[in-house]
């Protein structure tokens, strides 16, 4: 009696000890919560970038990006975990875009797509990637449609977005120059709308008085000089010129050369000295403006710079055969920095559902090498991290910051 | 001897059908679509193949072809709600037209001058499709999304093992009735215009006729090609057809092995996969590494693949006559199929 009494009380204490145990592991187990591609040593990401084709000179942005993360691991990682990206050519081809993605998320499993480059291949992955419910972050591409949370609530855009560029113009408009007489150039297609869309949304109502001429060019067309002479004709004082880089550069010129002389405010995607001012005639485009919401490594300004230190000792260390004058070097760590931030944010947590909801929960995150007094933040209504930006005037030889950080709405 | 080489090829055949039903159930869905894809890129080198390998006219801009196929069954899916797979028939005959017309004037160039005809066809093709008047169609720069099929539910397939069944049964269809094309009254016809065209025309072929033909059909079997590889890519856009399609699909008849069937499956794998690989070994140089396995197989393999595996063959068979017993004196085999060209 008493001998089985003791093997009683000795097997439940060995069934509470098992328990005990079975309950220790099971909360280890809650702690960690690992998705696709994550593991207790691994975090791999994955991207398509443009190492060939038309578009490769933008390659640099993935190998940039593959060396940042080469830091973060020689580091630690992130919360001790190491970040593999893996980083596949699709050549700029939509097709070979969506055969690499799969790739990646049917085979590499990997935890979430970042920073897949252009426009047309992330078109051609953006159904899939939202079938499949894998995060796709921080694309690197600025056109509006990826900041559509009900719809898409898997794809998250990075760029100051078209739209909000031309609302910044537009709002400095309203503040500096309310009477001004806007002429407006734009490309005819999805990308010149978005930012015709994002002026008129911004100037409102004053937008019908505001805007006293548009005119549209084709990508096709061998020069834009008549619709520059139609916009003159208008009497107009301001010009707004949403062009790429080749006809951007006919429109500075003739603008200048045809006596217009009107005040000239460039979009983003020609605002290239190199490029489209300098085959212009940088005399022509003095006092012109545009945007930029990061800082810039050929801008004396921030030589000094401890952000801007940093960066150039990064790419002295880990990517000595990048181009440091190139801007898409600084672009390409900027976003790293996010993603790394993103990553930080989901603790122990690693699936790729609260992926999604950390890169949908940046509050007032700053990054020194923002323009100062920016802050980034989403949330679950909010897929456009950048927001805001400051206006920059040509000088003859370099764009110079002036004004403040203006803020766009929630878009 | 005839005989049983006959059986030893229908025996192979069947294997491999029986291989390629296996197939999707022993490989991931991701492999599987790219499978898919190999299918699809071998209907349009079979097409290209017809044209140069047999009929001897180098068209440098197939992928042109390849893109009105893709955008027929795009803008038919997309805009006019037709089901997936009427847009097959629908794409090829659009693009049998298109090639039809576009080989009535080309049949005055001959040789480069007709590549050069064709190359501006498949410069221009990504600008066209880009234009303004087409853009309510084709969705201008931006393309157009297309939705991915679902499988009939008897099937109890997966969607990428169904577009390959699918895609399957066009590979079937379209290699059956090219063999029959190609060994055919028509397919001497366009081989003795490759080699003799004078003679050829002498014996009474209609030339200008079978070369327009020849290109309508060639055209047809590509732009089949390119509504299955849309529908399998879910995404048409004018940036997935640049002339660097037109390129690789030559680079995938000439390494297939012009002239020969089989040649358009080991061109489609080389194209499908030589690039990716190219990616894995160098991130800096991609297509410098591609460009030396290209020479790499030229120069191992200067008439292609199946030219390589018709020399072996024939090696062996040789070697196997020799080993037999000494043959009674037999009259030197004459070949009856008729004779190609090593190219």
């Amino acid at each position: 009696m008493k001998k089985t009494l003791v093997r009683h009380t000795r097997r439940a204490a060995l069934a509470l000890a098992l328990g005990a145990a079975f309950f220790a592991s099971n909360a280890v187990a809650q702690a960690a919560k690992y998705g696709p591609g994550a593991s207790a040593t691994e975090i791999k990401l994955g991207q398509t970038m443009p190492y060939s084709g038309p578009a490769s000179a933008y390659g640099t942005i993935g190998k940039v990006e593959q060396a940042y993360f080469k830091m973060i691991n020689d580091n630690g990682g992130i919360n001790g975990r190491k970040v593999n990206l893996i980083s596949l050519d699709d050549g700029y081809s939509p097709p070979k875009a969506v055969e690499q993605v799969r790739r990646l998320v049917e085979q590499d499993e990997v935890l979430a797509l970042f920073q897949t480059l252009g426009t047309p291949s992330n078109s051609a992955i953006h159904k899939y990637v939202n079938a499949k419910k894998v995060p796709h972050l921080l694309l690197a591409t600025g056109a509006t449609k990826w900041g559509d949370p009900q719809n898409n609530p898997w794809t998250m855009g990075f760029n100051l977005s078209y739209q909000s560029e031309g609302q910044i113009y537009a709002k400095w408009l309203l503040k500096n120059k309310p009477n001004a007489k806007v002429a407006i150039l734009y490309q005819n297609d999805d990308y010149g709308k978005d930012v015709l869309k994002g002026v008129k949304d911004g100037l409102g109502a004053a937008g019908a008085k505001m805007i006293v001429k548009e005119a549209t060019y084709e990508v096709t067309d061998p020069t834009i000089d008549s619709q520059i002479l139609t916009l003159q004709g208008s009497g107009a004082d301001t010009f707004i010129n949403i062009t790429t880089p080749k006809f951007g550069a006919q429109a500075v010129r003739k603008a200048f050369d045809s006596g217009w002389k009107p005040l000239q405010i460039i979009n983003n995607v020609s605002a290239s000295i190199g490029s489209v001012l300098i085959p212009a005639g940088v005399e022509k485009a003095v006092g012109a403006i545009t945007v930029a919401y990061y800082k810039d490594q050929n801008d004396p300004q921030w030589k000094d710079d401890p952000a801007m230190l940093e960066w150039r000792a990064f790419m002295g260390r880990y990517y000595r055969e990048g181009d440091p004058k190139d801007q898409s070097n600084l672009y390409g760590y900027l976003a790293a920095q996010i993603m790394t931030q993103i990553l930080k944010q989901c603790g122990n947590d690693l699936t790729r559902e609260n992926v999604m909801k950390q890169a949908a929960n940046l509050k007032n995150f700053k990054l020194p090498l923002l323009l100062p007094g920016m802050a980034l933040n989403t949330s679950a209504t909010d897929f456009f991290p950048v927001k805001q930006a400051q206006l920059e005037r040509f000088t003859g030889t370099q764009w110079e910051l002036f004004g403040e950080v203006i803020s766009t709405d929630a878009r | 001897m005839t005989d049983s080489r006959r059986t030893r090829q229908i025996a192979g055949l069947v294997a491999l059908l029986a291989l390629a039903c296996a197939l999707p159930f022993l490989i991931g869905n991701y492999r599987v679509f790219q499978m898919t894809l190999v299918l699809a890129y071998s209907i349009a080198l079979l097409g290209l193949n017809m044209l140069t390998g047999y009929n001897g006219q180098i068209s440098l801009g197939h992928g042109a072809f390849y893109a009105i196929g893709a955008y027929s069954a795009a803008v038919l899916m997309d805009k006019f709600g037709v089901p997936y797979w009427a847009t097959i028939p629908v794409a090829g005959a659009v693009c049998f037209i298109c090639g039809f017309l576009f080989g009535l004037p080309a049949l005055r160039l001959e040789g480069l001058y007709l590549a050069l005809a064709t190359f501006a066809l498949g410069v221009a093709m990504p600008q066209i499709l880009k234009h303004p008047s087409l853009e309510h169609w084709t969705g201008g720069s931006q393309g157009i999304v297309i939705v991915k099929p679902d499988p009939p539910a008897w099937t109890g397939l997966g969607q990428d093992q169904w577009l390959y069944f699918f895609t399957l049964a066009w590979v079937i269809v379209l290699f059956v009735l090219g063999w029959n094309l190609l060994r055919g009254r028509i397919g001497r016809a366009m081989v003795a215009i490759r080699d003799q065209p004078i003679a050829a025309q002498a014996m009474g072929v209609n030339t200008s006729m079978v070369k327009s033909l020849t290109f309508g059909v060639s055209a047809l079997y590509t732009g089949i090609a390119g509504a299955i590889g849309a529908i399998v890519i879910q995404f048409v856009a004018p940036d997935s057809f640049t002339i660097f399609l037109s390129i690789t699909l030559l680079v995938g008849v000439v390494i297939g092995g012009l002239a020969s069937i089989a040649g358009a499956f080991y061109g489609a794998i080389f194209i499908q996969f030589i690039p990716n690989i190219a990616d894995q070994i160098s991130k800096a140089a991609p297509w410098a590494i591609y460009g030396v396995v290209l020479i790499a197989f030229m120069y191992a393999m200067p008439s292609g693949v199946a030219g390589f595996f018709r020399l072996v063959e024939a090696r062996l068979a040789r070697r196997r006559a020799a080993l037999a017993a000494p043959p009674p004196s037999p009259p030197p085999e004459f070949p009856l199929q008729h004779p190609r060209r090593q190219p």
